[in-house]
């Protein structure tokens, strides 16, 4: 199993948000999370990310068979864990393309290779950017800075496709993007796919799920999964609400 | 030879009256008359104020008594060079052809001439023998622009500089190459100097500037120096100071700059090193649409102190002015940002903007600003402001869950920080230089023993952060 979250507890500032939860995640497999606002679904994103801040009071995040809890976040991400930001953040002055030259960097010195060569490098960028169909004028501008909604997220999707991670994490990735955009970044990701990495999208809205077609759906409430199923509970959700989850919980 | 004078046991204040009474004559040696009658009134005032010290309100934040109560020495006439200046001072840069002017310990350093008329037709030289060739020059400008009763410091700089440069753009003429003036300290004592600088730009007339103050020794030194700056109807100045001597020393730098109509002043001040620097900056927009940027970055660190005191003064309608000075503050390092916008009760239409940010690395980092306007006119624009904070929570974790180091995560948040100062200087080479330097000093890596920005090694062609971040 490449993820297996046993019993994790997570607290921010004490208060407990992650109450229990369990997760299993393979190779090759896209999950699904939804569930209502102030659940705890980018706490469970920020956990598994290593965010600071985020403190793991009991249980383990098991991530290609090693426990990762306390783990930096520059460490996870070299093992390639993923996070796309619900709100990437903007870095005047630090251009894209050193960002992703001194990332890419990080990651193959963690896996004890040389620098990319530049030619490398910007054939890689040329290729990647075709992907998200992202501008050149993007690229040469500081990190997200005065970029659109639809761009900063299309950017996530650039910067994973340079990373190419293990485990990618999506976080409302679809939110603020129109119909088109949402098209672009969901090739993206299905282009991405393979039986190699795996997928956590987390999201509200079935139409990036028309998109990116789960393997598992998991409805999270109150810090738990308190319902796992296929693809067909996203769009049971859909059509019905969260509220016959909950009152079958409570029972 | 031994030329420098010291009466032991005398405080700095009492051994300057006493030297200015037994040699007025060898100080005033080259002095056109208005000079010396400046000298006599500047001296009066320093009889009565001495140097500041911190109950001053004006100095309240900066222990200015720490350096004027050490023991220097003081240079009469220029001490015998022993050392391979042209090695020293020889230009390293490329693709930055810049006509370099060398000081050594306060003393005009040029083996062939101590003043010189470029092939474009500026003048360069040292105060001394500008006074001579160009008196004319010093009766209408010497003393006019910096006020010499504004404090201790200035006065006793009236009083007693006897050496600085000169430089001379006639209208209508533009400097073909940056002129460097490069000031360097390198003597086996603790040296006290003084330098006097006149920089006149004619109208139309164009010059870039660049002002580096460096020390090589590691003894204290404390160097006062004044700057008048007369530029003339659309003339166009750009000045980039580099401050870069040991953590021992004090370098208090006081620069006056009188703008007339149209006329166009970038000033950079770039401090990156320096145990306590004073920068005073005054900028009088006289005429009519001129307009000044006063721009500044500081990088502190162990117990360095930079305080900089900002004036424009608006005196004259539709000018426009724009301050903005940044700061990174770690250890017990400390600032003051003091920015004083005056707009007189003619200056309507002015258009003035103020602005100071400040990052504290480490809680016992230290920074007192206050942004300050006093405006009489009514039909204006100003804003001001200023920010104190710690680098960006949200923006770390954004770099480092893209797996980039910690230390190199906050390297770039620093370097990002400083890059909207850099990205103002308009010389493509210096910039270049300067982003080389700014990182190199970010890692810890830029010592005062590479003497000045010109002789710091290779710089780097490409930016990445493959840095030991236990060197900073």
């Amino acid at each position: 199993m490449l993820l297996n979250i046993k019993n994790l507890h997570v607290a921010i500032n004490g208060k407990e948000i992650i109450r229990g939860l369990n997760l299993g995640v393979n190779k090759g497999e896209i999950h699904a999370i939804m569930g209502p606002n102030g659940t705890g679904k980018s706490t469970l994103a920020a956990a598994i990310t290593g965010r600071e801040g985020y403190e793991v009071t009991a249980g383990e995040i098991w991530y290609k068979d090693r426990n990762i809890v306390g783990m930096s976040a520059e460490e996870r991400a070299n093992e390639g864990i993923f996070l796309s930001f619900q709100y990437p953040v903007e870095i005047p002055g630090v251009s894209m393309t050193n960002f992703m030259r001194t990332a890419i960097n990080a990651q193959r010195e963690h896996r004890g290779l040389a620098s990319i060569p530049a030619g490398e490098f910007l054939k890689m960028m040329e290729e990647k950017k075709k992907l998200v169909e992202i501008h050149d004028k993007l690229t040469n501008r500081s990190v997200n800075e005065g970029f659109s909604g639809g761009e900063k997220k299309k950017n996530e999707i650039f910067q994973m496709a340079m990373l190419e991670p293990t485990l990618a994490i999506l976080d409302e990735t679809d939110s603020g993007l129109d119909i088109d955009a949402l098209k672009v970044v969901a090739k993206g990701v299905n282009q991405l796919k393979t039986d190699d990495n795996a997928f956590i999208v987390i999201t509200h809205y079935q139409r990036l799920l028309d998109l990116i077609v789960p393997d598992f759906v998991h409805v999270l409430f109150d810090g738990r999964i308190i319902k796992s199923g296929g693809k067909n509970l996203a769009l049971e959700l859909e059509e019905k609400g969260y509220e016959w989850i909950k009152q079958e919980h409570l029972v | 030879m031994k030329n420098t004078q010291m009466q032991q046991g005398l405080p700095l204040d009492e051994m300057l009256l006493g030297t200015f009474e037994r040699s007025k004559g060898l100080i005033a040696a080259n002095d056109t008359p208005k000079v010396s009658r400046l000298r006599d009134a500047a001296m009066d005032i320093f009889r009565e104020c001495r140097f500041p010290d911190s109950a001053h309100e004006k100095w309240r934040n900066t222990p200015i008594e720490s350096l004027t109560e050490e023991d220097f020495v003081q240079q009469l006439s220029p001490s015998q060079a022993d050392k391979n200046l042209e090695e020293m001072f020889r230009c390293e840069v490329h693709n930055f052809d810049t006509e370099i002017v060398s000081m050594l310990n306060g003393w005009y350093y040029d083996k062939k001439s101590d003043l010189r008329t470029l092939p474009d037709g500026v003048v360069v030289g040292s105060i001394g023998a500008a006074m001579k060739a160009y008196p004319e020059l010093f009766e209408m400008y010497y003393g006019e622009i910096a006020p010499y009763a504004l404090n201790g410091f200035t006065a006793i700089n009236t009083a007693m500089a006897q050496d600085g440069v000169f430089i001379w753009v006639p209208d209508g003429i533009k400097a073909s190459k940056t002129i460097q003036i490069i000031k360097m300290i390198d003597l086996e004592e603790n040296l006290f100097v003084q330098n006097r600088n006149l920089i006149i730009l004619g109208r139309n007339s164009e010059l870039s500037l660049m002002h580096c103050d460096d020390s090589i020794n590691q003894h204290c030194s404390l160097v006062n120096t004044v700057s008048e700056f007369v530029v003339g109807e659309n003339a166009q100045l750009k000045l980039y100071k580099l401050q870069n001597l040991n953590d021992q020393s004090g370098l208090v730098n006081s620069t006056f700059i009188r703008q007339e109509a149209n006329s166009n002043v970038k000033t950079n001040t770039l401090t990156f090193n320096c145990g306590l620097i004073r920068n005073c900056v005054q900028v009088m927009l006289n005429g009519p649409g001129a307009h000044a940027d006063v721009l500044g970055l500081y990088l502190m660190d162990k117990q360095q102190h930079v305080d900089n005191q900002i004036r424009i003064d608006h005196n004259a309608p539709n000018c426009t002015s724009n301050e903005l000075f940044k700061g990174i503050l770690d250890d017990q390092a400390s600032a003051v940002f003091n920015g004083y916008i005056h707009v007189a009760r003619n200056a309507q239409k002015t258009n003035a903007y103020q602005n100071n940010n400040n990052i504290l690395l480490k809680p016992t980092a230290r920074i007192n600003t206050k942004p300050f306007l006093e405006i009489y006119a009514d039909d204006v624009k100003c804003s001001h402001g200023a920010t104190v904070g710690q680098l960006d929570q949200e923006a770390m974790f954004y770099i480092r869950s893209r797996g980039i180091s910690e230390a190199n995560a906050r390297l770039l948040l620093m370097y990002a920080f400083a890059s909207d100062i850099i990205s103002n200087i308009s010389i493509e080479a210096l910039r270049q230089r300067i982003d080389d330097m700014v990182k190199k000093r970010l890692r810890g890596e830029l010592s005062v023993c590479e003497k000045c920005v010109l002789h710091c090694g290779s710089p780097e062609k490409e930016y990445h952060f493959d840095i030991d971040y236990s060197k900073l």
